[in-house]
């Protein structure tokens, strides 16, 4: 047992808070309020290797761990959350998957360039009437010779709006249920496929989200990731990893705001004290704290466990459940330390308060990794 | 330096150990030393003769030098069955054994620890008073100096194992005008002339240990057993409690564990509406919860003991201490919920639980204690 950041770990915390400080936090406000995407500087990540942050480096990727990658994620996010889970979705959503199921061949067509940060990728799963119940999905896959014609739409997709490539889910005949689920590597200007409007949404306003819509898609057979009908596993198990990519988002968030909260707290004098003097401040401010490192370490937890365990589904579980709790007490109390000023658009807090709700309901929401830890601890006893 | 959860394989073997050795030997009694407020000194035999009274003393003074994480294990599992047992354990080995050996001269280990670390006798440690709780600066005891002794007089509250020690740990004032730096910190055979013990509290929980008050008069120690400098005992009394708080957060962890146990195996018996209540969402949610806040609590205890050897515990000591202690609580209340009518009932162990985790937010430094512990730390005061 050793809970501490190696050599390299540390090196590349330093490395992605210079750029989040220096390339990413000078737009953050700018791109929340306008909702632009920051393709620009994705593709800058993509070159220090945070794109591909797992993904070993013949496929074009940084080649390290996943502690490394939650070390990434957590520092784009404890200054913009936008950026956080656009680069979140494309290492776990996107290269994971293709890490773990693509053929040589695939990997080097389509994992190489995202990896890299040269292509964008997105998760295509959620549709209008299959959130939480994924099996539920009605996109269907017809085979036609050597393709598949894809029929369907997806709902809140992050990167969809700039996506190059899509990680598609349909079903091959939806009284199969999960059975008939499989997974495809799309690219987005293939004929028969568009985009909807960039969602309008309470935070995380630069990821952008939008619909699918797959008319007549034909996707060939190649590109089809792992075999028919076993595309659920596929998204349950690329879940796992997204969820800790969710969580260490979530850390992200809570530490920005806690940040800036301890900071306001020594400058802003009320009753003729730094507010930070008081009790009830310096209890908050513990509270933030004490579970922000239970978090974190929870994050940690899951991504050592994906890595040298059998199975991570209950530790990322856990970890995405507590850090996304986390994030909303903590970005709540932060946004209370601040006052009136902390409800302006003046101060990062605001933003902050508005990003974390998300993390309790995208990639499996709270509810569904209680379930997930129920199952998981029943079964087990 | 790693972010590595593994346990070693010695870690491994002597939590297996000790899992035997509590629900074999501690378990069978557990319920009846707590209806009738017994010691049982035997046990506490039997635990020293298996080296886990001395856990983080040298060999070389009789103990068995184990690393804290290791000593953290084995309090955990100890209390798990029984918390009494627990912090009879803890005490003697935290806040007795530690400050002897990280401050004792020489001579008064040799004198002192064997006999401790064996289990030949118990330890316990005089710092509050009835006026100085958490304000433990404020204690009136004196030891005044004369000839080659001290002369103690005052009275302390709450001593654990008072009445069954042989040992104490005392604090009192060489210069009453001095404040805090007046604390001087003495090693006191409980045998010495002068030294009276009250009758045991009756307390809400923890009832098979022994707490009552301890008077002092005109009690004389040598003065080769003062611990430290004339003047260093506040110092050494807050150093014992950062490390003490580790074994306190350990004894939570257990409890905690133990409920989720009783938790799970209760709602997969009981049946209500023709089903296990553990098929109820509810009641999966709030096992899933319970599950949550224990990974994060012992996350919190396993990096604040594994930071103990390079010096870095203070703030992740308290943090671990806080949050362990109070997920315990909240995990008892919901798991004896979940027991419904039955929980209140004393036949089933989560009652006893009940009042057993009660203390663990306020002995050994209370809950807003350990804020101020992080706030101070967090604010560089």
């Amino acid at each position: 047992m050793e809970i501490e950041l190696n050599e390299e770990q540390t090196m590349l915390r330093d490395t992605v808070r210079r750029f989040a400080a220096e390339v990413v936090a000078p737009r953050a406000r700018e791109i929340d309020a306008s909702g632009e995407f920051p393709i620009d500087y994705y593709h800058q990540a993509g070159e220090l290797g945070l794109a591909g942050v797992c993904v070993p480096e013949e496929f074009g990727g940084a080649g390290m761990d996943m502690v490394s990658y939650c070390v990434a994620i957590e520092e784009i996010s404890r200054v913009c959350a936008s950026s956080g889970v656009i680069l979140s979705v494309n290492n776990s959503l996107v290269c994971d998957p293709l890490m773990r199921y693509a053929t040589d061949e695939q990997k080097r067509e389509f994992l190489a360039p995202l990896a890299a940060g040269k292509k964008l990728g997105c998760f295509a799963l959620t549709e209008p009437d299959a959130g939480s119940d994924a099996a539920a999905l009605k996109t269907t896959a017809k085979r036609d010779g050597d393709d598949y014609i894809l029929n369907g739409s997806k709902v809140f997709i992050t990167n969809g709006t700039h996506a190059d490539t899509a990680l598609v889910f349909a079903t091959l005949d939806p009284a199969l249920k999960h059975r008939g689920i499989t997974a495809f590597i799309v690219a987005m200007d293939s004929p028969g496929f568009s985009r909807g409007h960039h969602e309008y949404k309470l935070g995380v306003q630069a990821s952008g989200t939008t619909q699918l819509y797959f008319d007549n898609l034909r996707v060939p057979a190649r590109q089809r990731l792992g075999d028919e009908g076993k595309g659920f596993g596929v998204a349950m198990s690329t879940l796992d990893g997204g969820r800790i990519g969710i969580a260490a988002q979530a850390v992200g968030i809570a530490q920005g705001a806690f940040e800036a909260a301890l900071k306001y707290a020594k400058e802003r004098e009320q009753f003729g004290h730094p507010i930070a003097d008081f009790q009830a401040i310096q209890f908050y401010l513990a509270d933030m704290a004490m579970e922000l490192d239970a978090a974190r370490l929870l994050v940690y937890k899951a991504a050592w466990a994906k890595e040298n365990t059998k199975r991570c589904t209950l530790e990322a579980a856990q970890a995405k459940l507590f850090a996304s709790e986390m994030a909303q007490r903590v970005t709540n109390k932060a946004l209370q330390i601040h006052g009136g000023y902390g409800y302006t658009r003046d101060y990062d807090v605001e933003r902050f308060f508005r990003d974390a709700r998300i993390t309790e309901i995208y990639e499996g929401t709270s509810e569904i990794q209680k379930l997930v830890i129920a199952d998981s601890i029943l079964k087990g006893s | 330096m790693a972010v590595d959860f593994s346990f070693t394989e010695e870690q491994d073997l002597l939590r297996q150990e000790i899992r035997r050795f509590a629900e074999e030997r501690i378990h069978p009694g557990t319920g009846e030393r707590d209806r009738a407020h017994a010691f049982p000194a035997d046990l506490l035999r039997e635990a020293g003769d298996m080296g886990l009274l001395g856990m983080l003393v040298e060999e070389r003074y009789g103990g068995t030098g184990f690393d804290p994480l290791s000593y953290c294990i084995a309090v955990e599992e100890i209390s798990r069955i029984c918390p009494s047992i627990g912090v009879t354990m803890s005490v003697s080995n935290s806040v007795c054994c530690w400050p002897i050996a990280k401050f004792g001269s020489e001579e008064v280990k040799l004198r002192f620890l064997p006999d401790l670390a064996s289990g030949r006798k118990l330890g316990g440690f005089c710092l509050t008073e009835a006026g100085s709780g958490s304000d433990a600066g404020a204690m009136l005891t004196t030891a005044r100096r004369d000839g080659d002794d001290y002369v103690l007089d005052g009275a302390k509250v709450w001593i654990t194992n008072a009445g069954v020690a042989g040992t104490f740990v005392v604090m009192a004032k060489t210069d009453a005008a001095a404040g805090k730096r007046g604390i001087s910190a003495f090693v006191v055979d409980a045998a010495s002339p002068g030294v009276q013990v009250g009758r045991p509290e009756e307390k809400l929980g923890l009832r098979a240990s022994v707490t009552a008050a301890v008077s002092f008069t005109d009690c004389r120690v040598p003065a080769g057993q003062l611990l430290g400098a004339e003047g260093g005992g506040f110092k050494i009394a807050l150093a014992t409690l950062d490390h003490s708080r580790l074994g306190i957060a350990a004894q939570a962890v257990g409890i905690h564990q133990r409920a989720l146990e009783l938790a799970i195996a209760y709602a997969q018996e009981r049946v209500q509406f023709g089903v296990p209540i553990a098929n109820h969402q509810a009641i999966q949610f709030q096992l899933a919860r319970i599950a949550t806040e224990l990974a994060a609590a012992r996350a919190l205890l396993w990096h604040a003991a594994a930071s103990e050897k390079s010096g870095a515990a203070g703030r992740l000591a308290a943090e671990a201490k806080a949050y362990a202690s109070e997920a315990a609580n909240r995990a008892v209340w919901d798991a004896l919920q979940i027991h419904g009518g039955n929980g209140v009932s004393e036949e089933y162990e989560i009652a006893r639980l009940y009042r057993d985790v009660r203390v663990t937010t306020i002995y050994e430094g209370t809950s807003e204690m350990q804020r101020l512990v992080i706030a101070r730390h967090l604010l560089g005061a």
